[in-house]
Formats: structure tokens, C-alpha cells, sequence
């Protein structure tokens, strides 16, 4: 067990900043949204990730990557939080590449994992359905077993950066009601097949995602990914990773936002004074850092209780995605308010944090949700 | 066989054999007292109704094991860090209660190794180890309390004695205690922090008088301390004349953690879904059957798995020889708020149940909830407000200005 980083963790982190520092200011992010970009991030930049090994670094060795943890992971995912960076190391490695190590055959994972690693492959994870609020294993999409593979019909919709993938991971059912966890299929999905459409959609942290329809696509039957039937659990251990390597990029998030926030307290001047002086606004400061640490520690926990392999990780992932929904949320909310009306402003980088900070609140289930969760784990 | 391992399987013998029945904690979650029922608190006013309790005392103190890492000429064990953690966790694994506890050992036997003279250690520390000497604090005044440097019990050298005339209050437990560590004025002329000394005094020098008073809870742990004309000879200043606020900050710290460890690793089991159970019951999904308490408790729980995560990086963090992180500064404030909403929140599960004081109709643990909600209330107050805690954090920690 350990929630505090060892050397080379620490070495790695740093390296991890200065590159963030210096190759994505928070200006960057504006850029892409003011340029209409497509992507919403650069393959020139992911390209460099490669090079320092971010999407190696939970890919095993023998898959090309580097078999570190997510311990390591979270080091690069909250330096890439504090400046917001848009490239797609969740929908690619943490739902992508993390639904073929944990789902898919020998052959697949040697086929994509590698690639994944390199830096050559995107991916994305279609499994969220209209309407299925927090449940991953909610699918009304169908998977028709024929002949020679499968024909799949359905809709999914918030495919976060489904049109830039190189391939798609599809869910589908292909028995079961509605919500059943089992009778769920993974299926591999080529973007240019016949019978899909994918169209953009923008969310509000001005990132990409994607619908994709899929009317009587013909996947061959080498498509399906795993076992028949049994994606549901697949996808429930999935989530729970992508919310662990989410919540680290919480945690990063909230100190770029702190850090602006405190900043304008120890500047602004009102009444002859720093704002930073009323004590209405620093006991509200210390409040903000203080749920700060907290999630520090909660996700520490959590990208730990992964590494370890621990019975209690499911509880500590829901501990962690609480507090930095809540903590997240609050930053963002005080960051507002503490800067007056420069905060409400599009020019100010504030605003982008609070947006960022709600669209991650959304994603892969908010506090309430995961108190349920927590609450039902622990057999209340 | 290492030397530790050695250590710890004679460690666990030892404990095992000799460790009284009643003071091993119960196994059956819920029934223990509350954690001061059943310890030592010592002194010479002790009175000991189970014998078990002394016995174990005087056993463990023979062997320095109250206070395992002092020195052994101070009355300690003179374990090393690694001796005393395997000790603590025998205890631990073994259900065994400590031996003694009390402001001795928490407050001023660590106050006293690091700033004491060596007849003062050698003094003080031994009966504090074997609990001879119970010692209460003497901070707060009638106008001093969050600004406690602006604290006006004065003291004056007359030869070789200074002679001490004020007012101290919140005093805890100053009817059961022997001695008193005190600040005092003793320069008025200067700026408040630079003219306060630190002094130690026995409770029956002439002149010191002690009126209990009622809390809201119907105890009464905390007194009025009265000074006339009290005579405390000068070797019984620490620190040094006019460096009493060092001495106050420095203790200061040891309160701070020792608050926010009681709150640390008590419950074994969820004891507010143990009440639940009790009073309100399940759905037929198993779910606790009044959903917005189900989502208090969950929410409760979970933030004291974030305090305890954030406590135990702490923890390692200094096992790695780093200095303390900044995530120390929050534990005062986070746990005592956090025991506060916990024993708020058990009334809202007793319900109706919860609205007993005395009489007929209520059990035991049902009356002990209800005091225990209004004795949590004086958690944010005592050893520097919560409001105090958020202006430190905010100067030292966030570097906002003043
Ligand atoms: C159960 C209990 C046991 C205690 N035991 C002892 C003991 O053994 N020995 C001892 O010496 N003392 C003891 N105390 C006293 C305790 O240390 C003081 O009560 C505490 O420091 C607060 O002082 P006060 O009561 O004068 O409140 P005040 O300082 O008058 O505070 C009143 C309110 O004003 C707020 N406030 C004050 N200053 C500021 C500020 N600068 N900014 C914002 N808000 C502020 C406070 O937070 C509080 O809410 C005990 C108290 C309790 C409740």
C-alpha cells in the first residue's frame, strides 16, 4: 500500500508538468475551440505523448507497453488536468484500450494494444445509450448473430471522440432485457463500414464526442470481442478504471482552478484591501482546499487499491468519484464568484475550468450516484 | 528470526499473559462503553472501582510500556519507532485498551522532553509514566480564549517564587487533577506574545480553588480555576521567563493531533448502519428503508474514509522522512466537524428515541447518543475553534494576507 509517491513517481510527475507547462497552456484548449477544430485536440501533440510513454504506461510489456500502474497513470492524467489538456487519454486508453486488455482475445489485444501504445491507433468506447443515465450495462442495442458474424442496429450517443477514432467499440445485446448485466456484447467496429453514421456532437467543455447509428451494420464474427454475452462485466470493470484515471484528472483540474482562484484573492484590490483579506473569503479558500486534499488522498486510494488488486476497489472508486464530483463542482462554482464579473466572462480562463469540472461531475455517474453505490457495496 | 520479529512474538506473549479480561475491548460491535468508561486516568484523586484497571497500569508501567518511546530513565520504555508501532498494533490485534491516558502523556510529558530541564524530566515524566500525577491546562481565561495571548493571569518574582493572582476557565477536569501547566503574564510591557511564561504548579498549593461547571450535556469535565496569591517556586517555569507562547504553540500542536487521532480508527463496524438496522430497518431490495438517511450515512462514511486515507498519507509520508504536507493542517478541523455531523446524525436515526434525558423508556446507548450530540458540540470549540483552524490555514498554508 502506498498514497504517497516514490521517487521515480515523483520524477515522472514532474516531467509530466513541465511538458503540460510548456506545450499546453489553457490557451491552447481556446485555440482549438475559437479554430472550430474537429478533433478538439492535436495528433501532433499526442504523437509527442507517445513518445514519453503516456499510452504505454498500464499497457503490459507484453503488449508494447510498460506495465507501470495506475498509480503512475494518475501522475500524468493530474498534470494534464491542471491545464485542462483535451487529448484523448480517457476515450482511447482508459475505455478504449482498457475494453481489449480486460475483454479481448490474445489476438486482439497483440493486434491493438501495441498500436494503442505507439501512439498510432485512437480509439473510442460506444456504450452509452439515451437515457441510461449511469448504467453502462443499459443497452437496447441489438447484435443479431448470422451466419458469418453479427448484424448490429441501435443507437449510442455521447461516443466521447468517436469521430476522430481509428475504431470503435460497440455494445450491443445480444439477449436480455434492457438493463440485464448479462447478454451484452463487445464488437470491434471499423467507422467506414456500411450502415454507420456517426455525427458530431460538442459538449460543453468544448470537447468532441459522437452518436453513432448503426443500421444493419455486418460485422464478421472475428469482431466480437471476448466472449459472446458476457460484456457487461467487462464493461462495469472498464468504467471503474476510466472513473480512477477521470478523478485523477479531477484532482488536477481543481488545483489549476484553485491556483487561478487564490491567485486573483492575493491581487485584486477592493476597499484599499486584497480581496484575499475578508475573511468571508478565506474561510471559503481554506473550505476549497481542504476538500482539495481530500480528494488528493481519495484518489491516491483508489489508483492504489487498483495496483494492489484490492477487494475494496469498487468502494474506494465510488469514495473517490464522490468527493472530486462534489469538490470539482464547488472549485468551479467558487472560482466563479470569488473573481466577480471577469469570472463570468469567456475571455477568462476561469469559466473553462467550471465547464470542464460539471461535463466530468456527468461522466461515469455524479456524487449522489456514487453514494447509492457506495452504500449498496457496502450492504446498506 | 529478526530481532523485531523476535520482539513481537515476546511482545504478544507477554500482553496475552498478563492482560486483565476487562481490559480488553468487547468483541460484539456496539457494546463497549465509551472510550473514556474503563481507563486510567491516574492521579493521586483515582479512585480505581475495577481493580483491573491499576492492575494493568502499575503492569505496564513497570515495563515503560505507558509511554513506549520515552526513555527509560524517565520512566519510559525506551522502544524504538519500529518497537513501538509493533507494540501498538499487538495491542491492537489483541483488543487490549491502553493503560493510561490523559494530558501526561499527550500534552506535557512530550511538552517536557523536548523543552524541559533534565531535573524537570526526571521529576515529572516518571510519575506521569507510572500515572502518579494527573495534570490538567490552564489557558483560557474569562476574556482570552480564541486570542489567547491577550491572557491576564499575572505572575510576579518575589525572590525566589513567582506569585501568581488571576482567573483561568474551561479548565478540564482541574477537580480531578494534581497539577496544572499554566501560562501566565509575566512582562505586561511588551507585545502581548513576548510576555508570557510557562509554569507548572501542584492543584494543592495555598490559594488554588476549582468550582466545577455543568456543560450542556450534564457532565461537568470543565472548572473554574481561581488563583490568589499563589506561590510557585521558580525551577518550575519551562522554557525559559517570557518564551511561554513558544511553549503554548508547541503544545498546541501535540492537542491538535492528539483531537483529531481520538477521532481516528474507533469504529471497527458501521455503527450508524448497526443503529439503522435498528431503528429504521431495510426495503425489500435490503436497502436501509428511509432513503435520505440511507444517503447521510453513506455520505458520513464516506467522508471519514477520505479523513482516514488523507491520515494514513500522512502517516507514511513521515515513515519516509518527509516533512508534515499541508494536508496535516486540515485534521483539527476536518475530524472534529466530521464526529460532530456523526453524532448529529445518530439522533436523526434513534428518532423519537433520541429525545430521552433521564428516566424511564430510554436504554443506555440511547441516552449516551443524546449526551454524546451535545458533548460533539464543544469538539470544534475546544483546543483552537474551527473558525480559528480556517484562519491559520488560510495565513500559513494559502498565504492569504491579513
Ligand atoms: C469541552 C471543552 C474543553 C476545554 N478544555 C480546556 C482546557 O482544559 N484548558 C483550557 O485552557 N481551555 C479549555 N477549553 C477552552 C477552549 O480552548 C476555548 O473555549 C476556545 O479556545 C475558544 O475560546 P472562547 O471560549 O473564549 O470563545 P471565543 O474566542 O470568544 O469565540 C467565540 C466565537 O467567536 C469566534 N471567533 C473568535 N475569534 C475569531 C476570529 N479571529 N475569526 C473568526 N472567528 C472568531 C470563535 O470561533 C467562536 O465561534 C475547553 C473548551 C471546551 C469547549
Amino acid at each position: 500500500m502506498a498514497l504517497v509517491l516514490n521517487e521515480d513517481q515523483q520524477l515522472f510527475k514532474n516531467t509530466a508538468a513541465d511538458f503540460v507547462k510548456r506545450e499546453s497552456p489553457v490557451s491552447r484548449l481556446r485555440r482549438l475551440r475559437d479554430s472550430g477544430d474537429q478533433d478538439g485536440f492535436s495528433r501532433e501533440l499526442w504523437g509527442r505523448m507517445a513518445e514519453l510513454g503516456w499510452q504505454s504506461i498500464i499497457i503490459p510489456e507484453a503488449y508494447g507497453g510498460l506495465g507501470m500502474g495506475y498509480l503512475d497513470l494518475a501522475c500524468v492524467l493530474e498534470e494534464c488536468g491542471r491545464n485542462l489538456v483535451p487529448e484523448p487519454l480517457i476515450s482511447t486508453l482508459l475505455l478504449g484500450a482498457n475494453a481489449v486488455l480486460l475483454g479481448g482475445s490474445e489476438e486482439q489485444k497483440s493486434e491493438i494494444l501495441p498500436r494503442v501504445a505507439e501512439g498510432s491507433m485512437l480509439l473510442a468506447l460506444a456504450y452509452h445509450e439515451r437515457g441510461a443515465r449511469y448504467d453502462c450495462c443499459r443497452c437496447e442495442t441489438r447484435a443479431e448473430r448470422g451466419e458469418n458474424g453479427y448484424t448490429l442496429q441501435g443507437e449510442k450517443v455521447l461516443v466521447f471522440d468517436g469521430m476522430a477514432a481509428d475504431k470503435l467499440l460497440v455494445s450491443a445485446r445480444e439477449s436480455g432485457a434492457a438493463n440485464d448485466r448479462n447478454g451484452i456484447s463487445l464488437f470491434l467496429l471499423d467507422p467506414n463500414a456500411a450502415g454507420v453514421e456517426l455525427s458530431a456532437q460538442s459538449t460543453v467543455d468544448t470537447r468532441k464526442a459522437a452518436v453513432l447509428r448503426l443500421s444493419g451494420v455486418e460485422v464478421p464474427a472475428a469482431a466480437l470481442l471476448g466472449s459472446s454475452g458476457e460484456a457487461g462485466t467487462v464493461l462495469s470493470e472498464v468504467i471503474d478504471r476510466a472513473t480512477a484515471g477521470l478523478c485523477a484528472e479531477m484532482l488536477g483540474s481543481m488545483q489549476g482552478a484553485s491556483a487561478m482562484t487564490l491567485d486573483y484573492l492575493k491581487t485584486r484590490e477592493q476597499f484599499g484591501v486584497k480581496i484575499g483579506s475578508f475573511q468571508a473569503l478565506k474561510h471559503r479558500a481554506v473550505q476549497m482546499f481542504v476538500e482539495l486534499e481530500l480528494s488528493r488522498s481519495a484518489v491516491l486510494g483508489a489508483c492504489d487499491a487498483i495496483d494492489q488488486g484490492s477487494e475494496k476497489t469498487a468502494e474506494l472508486i465510488s469514495v473517490a468519484k464522490a468527493r472530486c464530483s462534489d469538490a470539482a463542482v464547488l472549485i468551479a462554482h467558487e472560482g466563479i464568484q470569488m473573481h466577480g464579473g471577469i469570472g463570468m466572462t469567456d475571455e477568462h480562463d476561469i469559466g473553462f475550468y467550471a465547464k470542464r469540472a460539471r461535463a466530468c461531475e456527468l461522466t461515469f455517474g455524479d456524487a449522489a450516484y456514487h453514494r447509492d453505490r457506495y452504500a449498496r457495496l457496502q450492504g446498506f | 528470526m529478526g530481532e523485531l520479529e523476535e520482539f513481537r512474538k515476546e511482545t504478544e506473549a507477554w500482553l496475552d499473559a498478563n492482560c486483565p479480561p476487562s481490559m480488553r475491548w468487547s468483541e460484539t460491535p456496539g457494546t463497549n462503553p465509551a472510550l473514556n468508561d474503563d481507563l486510567a486516568w491516574g492521579g493521586r484523586k483515582a479512585t480505581y472501582p475495577n481493580p483491573e484497571v491499576k492492575q494493568w497500569l502499575d503492569l505496564m508501567a513497570e515495563k515503560g510500556w505507558t509511554a513506549p518511546t520515552w526513555p527509560q530513565a524517565y520512566g519510559g520504555g525506551g522502544l524504538s519507532k519500529a518497537e513501538a508501532k509493533i507494540l501498538s498494533e499487538e495491542m491492537r490485534r489483541l483488543r487490549i485498551k491502553p493503560p493510561l491516558v490523559g494530558f501526561g502523556l499527550t500534552m506535557i510529558g512530550p511538552l517536557l522532553l523536548e523543552y524541559g530541564s533534565e531535573e524537570q524530566k526526571l521529576r515529572f515524566l516518571n510519575e506521569v509514566c507510572r500515572g502518579e500525577i494527573r495534570w490538567c491546562q490552564g489557558y483560557s481565561e474569562p476574556d482570552a480564549g480564541s486570542d489567547l495571548a491577550s491572557l491576564r493571569t499575572r505572575a510576579i518574582l518575589d525572590g525566589d517564587e513567582w506569585v501568581v493572582n488571576g482567573q483561568k476557565v474551561w479548565t478540564s477536569y482541574a477537580d480531578l487533577s494534581d497539577w496544572m501547566f499554566c501560562l501566565v503574564r509575566t512582562d505586561p510591557d511588551v507585545r502581548k506574545q513576548e510576555g508570557i511564561t510557562f509554569l507548572l504548579f501542584d492543584m494543592e498549593s495555598p490559594g488554588v480553588s476549582v468550582k466545577p461547571i455543568e456543560l450542556i450535556s450534564g457532565y461537568s469535565p470543565f472548572c473554574e480555576t481561581f488563583l490568589e496569591d499563589v506561590r510557585v517556586p521558580k525551577d518550575q517555569v519551562v522554557g525559559g521567563v517570557n518564551n511561554g507562547w513558544t511553549m503554548a504553540k508547541a503544545l498546541l500542536g501535540h492537542e491538535r493531533s492528539m483531537i483529531s487521532e481520538a477521532f481516528h480508527e474507533r469504529e471497527e463496524s458501521n455503527q450508524l448502519v448497526d443503529l439503522a438496522d435498528k431503528y429504521i430497518g431495510r426495503d425489500v431490495h435490503g436497502r436501509l428503508a428511509d432513503a435520505t438517511i440511507r444517503d447521510r450515512i453513506a455520505q458520513l462514511t464516506m467522508n471519514k474514509a477520505c479523513l482516514d486515507l488523507t491520515l494514513r498519507r500522512s502517516k507514511e509520508a513521515a515513515k519516509q522522512g518527509q516533512q508534515p504536507g499541508p494536508e496535516s493542517s486540515i485534521f483539527k478541523y476536518y475530524a472534529t466537524e466530521l464526529n460532530k455531523d456523526r453524532t448529529a446524525l445518530a439522533l436523526n436515526v434513534l428518532g423519537p428515541q433520541a429525545l430521552g434525558w433521564e428516566g424511564d423508556g430510554f436504554d443506555a446507548a440511547e441516552l449516551q447518543a443524546t449526551r454524546s450530540w451535545l458533548r460533539a458540540r464543544g469538539n470544534s470549540i475546544e483546543g483552537g475553534t474551527s473558525e480559528v483552524q480556517l484562519n491559520i490555514i488560510a495565513k500559513r498554508v494559502l498565504g492569504l494576507p491579513d
